[in-house]
């Protein structure tokens, strides 16, 4: 069965503070933007959906009218505008608050086109009429299992990082897994009060393909008949302490030690409460309640392994109130599972698992709006975050702590798919370090960001200098930002892996909650200014070199701005030894940062490659992060410098030279969540040359990304601890050159150069 | 079927076993070539055969007393060959404490608080290696195996007879105290082995008259179900599911060849542990004793508690339980359910869960029977009818569940409340006689075939593990 039903009992057993008052910022933002409700209750939590519109400021570029002359002489116009985004909402909560956030609601919700709230769930029903009182709103009723294999998709397809392997004792507790762009076909083990076992083999088409009816309900009902103990969570606090060999009879019991014909070592429970079946001794609460523990979850796990066997599938997720981010459950399950498959399936579970309902509920309510087109992110500044859920706290605090824990998830303005040169989807990490395993790096870098945010908070604050409530807003940020830090110092698993392309775009979600859409436009707009002056003469002393010493200072040129000393003949010994680099077909240019970067190192390298035949496609932010050039900021450059070189003007004309939008607003790129037009172009052009620029992008990540093509990364290391990872030294450079295995000319190479 | 019918031939019979033919592949001990070198010679005509035979036997026959002993997770089960046949020379030649063992045994049905003598169990007038006598059946709980050790010792069990052929997990947990305390050396043998043996054995003895095997035909219909006689003339592959304290689950493909599948924990001891902590019963039968006087549906969270009838979207019948125990989440049903609807509830809830784990098993190992058998069924009809409806109804009657006579054979003529009180199961005897590969031989055998041995002698006994059950 899906969903647990035992609405009473958990909360009859204690009466929480029900005359809260709702800090409204924090909890449900926006709701006078909101339309389409949906929600879910469940035994214990009910989970509200909602979908707004965010109005944010966006910094927008338009180029002056090139006829008339520029008063101050500047490159293009900044403003920052409003822009209209999709945002959805997903708030969870005890059911105790059910009645005071219906309140709230009431109060705050201006829109009155919404007539429906869809709602799924086992206690829908018992709050039906409740909603409708309060809210006036129809309650339209989903099929639950629908809701839960809906949203499991949902999240499945948007949310990198949302499954993980769960391994209590290893240096991370959560090992997260990359998102695959083929989520089909996958079992899902929902252990509510029941168990059902569902195969999803596509978006629309679900099957129930068995159930067990000892689920979490069993370990409930059975452990409060047991212990007395009330509440599921004491009960699996008892658990967390007990012995079940006390109570389990083990094969060793049996034999004296393992049943070794059968390789079943004699620590295996051979029958569960096995000890029990006496009259005259007294067990401990806490063993029985981890006896219990284990007979349901190793029940559980081998018939999961039992069907995904008989059903050819591996990828087994596990949810329900049973699962739902604690820890022992989720420990007990993985063993089973471990046991039974011998290794050969893991048990996966989802970070958002609790929420898989109530987003399926609203997608079905929202299906004209058709969600499912579009593509979505998280917003690491609106959502709570994994929590943590440790076994010790007390679990009064632990109901607290979760109470309202909120996930939103903003609609991208464009689909994202994988690069298509990708040379295998289902393995690439962007992220060079792991900072969820790597204790080490991760200190380090928490310091870094830490440190930095008076930096960024000044840069903030600079970058609107009319508006003098900028320096409360910046300071609001600072708060946020540093409680994030905090956060993921203490649950670094919290939005998946950390690594330094999340921290770097905690900070941007974080600026842009705050209104800073883009601090440093200013910055970008002068520099690229100034290295627009220097662009004609550069290209003409570049011409004048001989070939050789052309190449090298093209590649020194697009490290530009950066200090570098290094042998000529290095690079042109990899660019020799190789006849064919620079004769492709089409290159791919990732690009980095405004200025001096893009004009005078990137530009001339293109114009290079124009001249040779090759086609290039430019691909830079959507959005603004850092002193990264935008799409926008792009095109009027390249129609600048056009103006004045012919080559790219016959790139352009010729449709030789593209520009596209990466679909990314991250310093970071990642390879697998890109703008589906520049796919399509990627495709079109049959492009077989990638260069990917700059620390963020080339060296946090993707330094280690395999592509099909051939591939060029490179950066200045500007980063000392970095360098030394890598084996190198502060502004080393990195150049690194591959060709993938097949095609070989030769082997690619790597120069780090100091 | 080489076991079930009447085409033994005298190889077969033979001591050595000749085991070329029924040679385990995974298993091949190396005594069995030692044996069967050194009995190749009296083979030839079966007239010579039969008195050699019958010297060897007399030779071979081991000095009484014999015992064969199955020490369970649980349950000692004993059984004890009594002979009848006594003449005065050999009562004259009979040693004081052997003679004061088989009296204590055989005028006694209660021996100490705890072990008991299965009256009804009882196999009279068996020809046991040209012995004849009868056969006993004592259990006792495995905890008490201490006291038994030191009435061994006192009686002096070591002078008389120093191999004592043993299964289970105990004839493991316990080798060394049988030596230490009792000065008894143990014969241990595989209880996997000693089971399949077992089933095919008692079918193919009990096929003469009786049908061994059954099934119960309309198990989803109350009013029409009954046991019907199932002929296992071809039985592989088969699914074998041993529910003992454990449960253990094989798939059986030959005689000599079979895996176990997997296992689980949820077994007959968790009934019995689970029914001790919620009920305060103490015993196997107080606990069935209950449930058949309860009702599971006030404990278990059914289909239509949660949607008001039938879950069509997936084919879910509204009395299909949805949560064990799912009901006891609320207080208010906590304090209204009895104790009798807590122990139906959990023999509900086992067996649906063993019925459901083999389900998925012979879908894996595409077996279409199930044979169920096992300590945990022994009195225990309404966990039999509740695997045959829950196999039939799952599977839409592609899957069928079997039982064996010998589990169930003495309560049918009986009333309820005796039902109850006879105890163990046939099983446990059962697990002796394949436990005792000698006895094999002894029931109700044609005279034709007559039994070869009983002996504690490990080459001979090595060899009747590799021949087959003929008759």
């Amino acid at each position: 069965m899906a969903e647990c039903v035992g609405v009473d009992s958990n909360t009859s057993g204690h009466s929480m503070d029900k005359s809260i008052t709702l800090p409204p910022d924090e909890i449900f933002r926006n709701l006078e933007n909101a339309k389409r409700f949906a929600i879910d209750i469940g035994g214990s939590l009910t989970k509200l959906a909602y979908y707004s519109t965010v109005q944010h400021k966006v910094a927008k570029v338009r180029s002056f009218d090139t006829t008339a002359k520029a008063p101050n002489d500047k490159l293009y116009e900044i403003s920052v505008q409003e822009e209209v985004t999709a945002r959805l909402h997903f708030i969870k909560f005890e059911n105790a608050y059910i009645e005071t956030c219906l309140d709230f609601i009431k109060d705050h919700l201006v829109n009155t086109e919404t007539k429906v709230i869809k709602a799924t769930g086992g206690g829908a029903h018992k709050f039906k009429e409740l909603i409708e009182k309060k809210l006036g709103l129809n309650v339209d009723k989903e099929d639950e299992m629908t809701c839960l294999i809906k949203g499991c998709n949902f999240v499945l397809k948007n949310i990198p990082h949302e499954a993980f392997v769960y391994a209590r004792h290893a240096d991370s507790e959560f090992r997260f897994q990359t998102a695959n762009p083929d989520i089909f076909p996958y079992l899902l083990v929902n252990i509510g009060s029941g168990v059902s076992i569902v195969k999803v083999e596509s978006e629309d088409q679900f099957e129930r393909i068995g159930g067990s009816s000892i689920g979490g309900g069993t370990f409930w009902g059975l452990g409060a008949l047991l212990t007395k103990t009330k509440r599921f969570d004491e009960l699996l606090q008892l658990a967390s302490k007990g012995q079940h060999t006390n109570v389990d009879m083990l094969v060793k019991d049996i034999y004296g030690g393992s049943y070794g014909c059968l390789g079943l070592t004699g620590d295996l429970i051979a029958s569960s409460f096995g000890k029990s079946a006496t009259a005259d001794k007294e067990f401990s609460k806490e063993d029985m309640a981890k006896s219990l523990l284990h007979m349901i979850s190793n029940d559980i796990g081998q018939l999961a392994c039992l069907y995904a066997k008989l059903h050819n599938l591996s990828r087994v997720y596990f949810g329900g109130f049973f699962i739902r981010g604690h820890p022992v459950t989720m420990h007990t399950i993985t063993y089973s599972i471990n046991f039974f498959t011998k290794g050969e399936v893991q048990a996966l579970f989802l970070r958002h698992e609790g929420y898989l309902g109530a987003i399926g509920a609203f997608l079905k309510g929202a299906e004209e709006d058709n969600p499912n087109q579009y593509s979505w992110g998280e917003n690491y500044a609106g959502s709570s975050g994994l929590m943590s859920v440790s076994p010790d706290m007390n679990p009064m605090q632990r109901a607290r702590s979760g109470t309202f824990d909120m996930l939103e998830m903003d609609r991208l303005e464009r689909q994202l798919v994988n690069l298509p040169l990708l040379q295998d989807p289902s393995s690439y990490i962007p992220d060079t370090v792991d900072l969820t395993e790597d204790a080490l790096a991760r200190d380090y870098w928490l310091y870094c960001f830490e440190d930095a945010l008076d930096g960024v908070v000044k840069r903030a604050v600079a970058s609107q200098p009319d508006i003098p409530e900028a320096v409360v807003r910046a300071e609001k940020f600072r708060q946020k930002y540093r409680h994030k830090l905090l956060t993921l110092r203490h649950q670094p698993f919290a939005y998946g892996s950390l690594t330094v392309r999340s921290l770097l775009d905690t900070r941007e979600h974080c600026l842009n909650e705050f209104n800073f859409p883009d601090p440093y436009s200013k910055i970008k707009q002068r520099e690229n200014d100034m290295a627009l002056k220097h662009y004609q003469r550069t290209v003409e002393s570049l011409d004048a070199l001989s070939w050789e010493d052309r190449q090298f200072a093209l590649v020194s040129g697009v490290l530009a701005g950066n200090v570098f000393d290094w042998g000529a003949k290095a690079v042109s010994d990899v660019l020799e030894s190789d006849p064919g680099f620079g004769f492709e077909q089409c290159a791919l240019f990732f690009v980095d940062n405004s200025g001096v970067d893009i004009i005078l190192g990137v530009m001339p390298f293109v114009r290079e490659l124009l001249s040779r035949g090759t086609e290039v496609v430019l691909a830079s932010n959507s959005g603004p992060a850092l002193n990264d050039v935008t799409n926008g900021e792009l095109q009027i450059l390249t129609e600048r410098i056009a103006a004045m070189d012919p080559v790219l003007q016959a790139g352009l004309q010729e449709d030789r030279l593209t520009l596209v939008q990466s679909g990314s607003s991250s310093p970071c790129l990642d390879l697998s969540r890109l703008d589906k037009v520049l796919a399509m172009v990627v495709r079109e052009r049959q492009t077989d040359l990638v260069i990917i620029e700059g620390m963020g992008r080339a060296i946090h990540t993707n330094y280690y990304a395999t592509l099909s093509c051939e591939s060029l990364k490179m950066a200045v290391i500007k980063n000392s601890w970095l360098a030394d990872r890598l084996g190198g030294k502060l502004f080393s450079v990195v150049f690194k050159y591959e060709v993938p295995l097949g095609k070989v000319h030769h082997n690619g190479a790597t120069l780090m150069l100091s | 079927m080489a076991f079930n019918g009447h085409q033994f031939d005298d190889d077969i019979l033979d001591e050595d076993g000749t085991p070329s033919k029924q040679l385990r592949p995974d298993k091949e001990m190396p005594e069995s070539a030692a044996s069967a070198g050194r009995a190749s010679s009296p083979r030839r005509t079966s007239n010579s055969m039969s008195r050699l035979r019958k010297d060897s036997m007399k030779k071979t026959r081991p000095p009484f007393p014999w015992f064969g002993m199955d020490i369970g997770g649980t349950l000692v089960k004993l059984v004890y060959f009594e002979p009848k046949d006594i003449t005065a020379e050999e009562e004259q030649e009979e040693v004081d404490n052997l003679k004061s063992i088989r009296r204590y045994l055989t005028s006694n049905i209660a021996y100490g608080k705890t072990g008991h003598r299965d009256v009804h169990l009882e196999l009279q007038d068996l020809t046991l290696c040209g012995r004849t006598g009868n056969l006993h059946f004592i259990r006792f709980p495995t905890q008490d195996l201490p006291a038994f050790l030191q009435m061994a010792r006192n009686k002096h069990f070591s002078s008389l007879h120093t191999t004592l052929c043993a299964t289970g997990g105990g004839a493991y947990k316990f080798e060394s105290d049988f030596r230490t305390m009792a000065d008894l050396q143990l014969h241990k043998l595989d209880e996997l082995d000693c089971l399949i043996r077992g089933v095919l054995y008692i079918d193919s003895v009990m096929s003469r008259g009786l049908s061994e095997c059954y099934y119960f035909e309309n198990p989803t219909d109350p009013d029409h179900c009954i046991q019907k006689p199932y002929t296992l003339e071809n039985p592989y592959p088969l699914l074998l599911v041993n529910i003992g304290s454990g449960v253990s689950i094989l798939a059986v493909y030959s005689e000599n060849n079979y895996k176990r599948v997997t296992g689980t924990s949820l077994g007959g001891g968790t009934f019995l542990g689970l029914c001790c902590l919620l009920t305060g019963c103490s015993t196997f039968e107080e606990a069935l004793k209950m449930a058949s006087d309860g009702e599971s549906t006030r404990v278990d969270k059914l289909v239509r508690d949660i949607y008001g009838g039938d879950y069509e979207r997936f084919g879910l019948p509204g009395w299909a339980v949805a949560s064990s125990f799912g009901n006891m989440m609320s207080k208010e049903k906590r304090e209204s359910v009895s104790k009798e609807d807590l122990a139906r509830a959990t023999l509900v809830t086992i067996t649906n869960n063993i019925g459901s784990i083999t389900r998925m098993c012979a879908l894996n190992e595409n077996i279409e029977r199930v044979v169920f058998v096992g300590n945990f069924l022994r009195v225990n009809t309404l966990s039999m009818k509740l695997l045959a409806y829950a196999m039939d109804y799952w599977s839409k009657g592609q899957l069928k569940a079997l039982f064996l006579q010998h589990e169930v054979q003495h309560l049918s003529e009986a009333t309820p409340t005796s039902m109850l009180e006879r105890a163990p199961s046939p099983l446990n005897a059962f697990l002796c006689l394949c436990v005792h590969p000698g006895l094999l031989w002894c029931s109700r055998s044609p005279a034709g075939a007559s039994p070869s041995i009983l002996t504690s002698s490990k080459d001979a006994l090595l060899n009747l593990l590799h021949t087959p059950l003929a008759l």
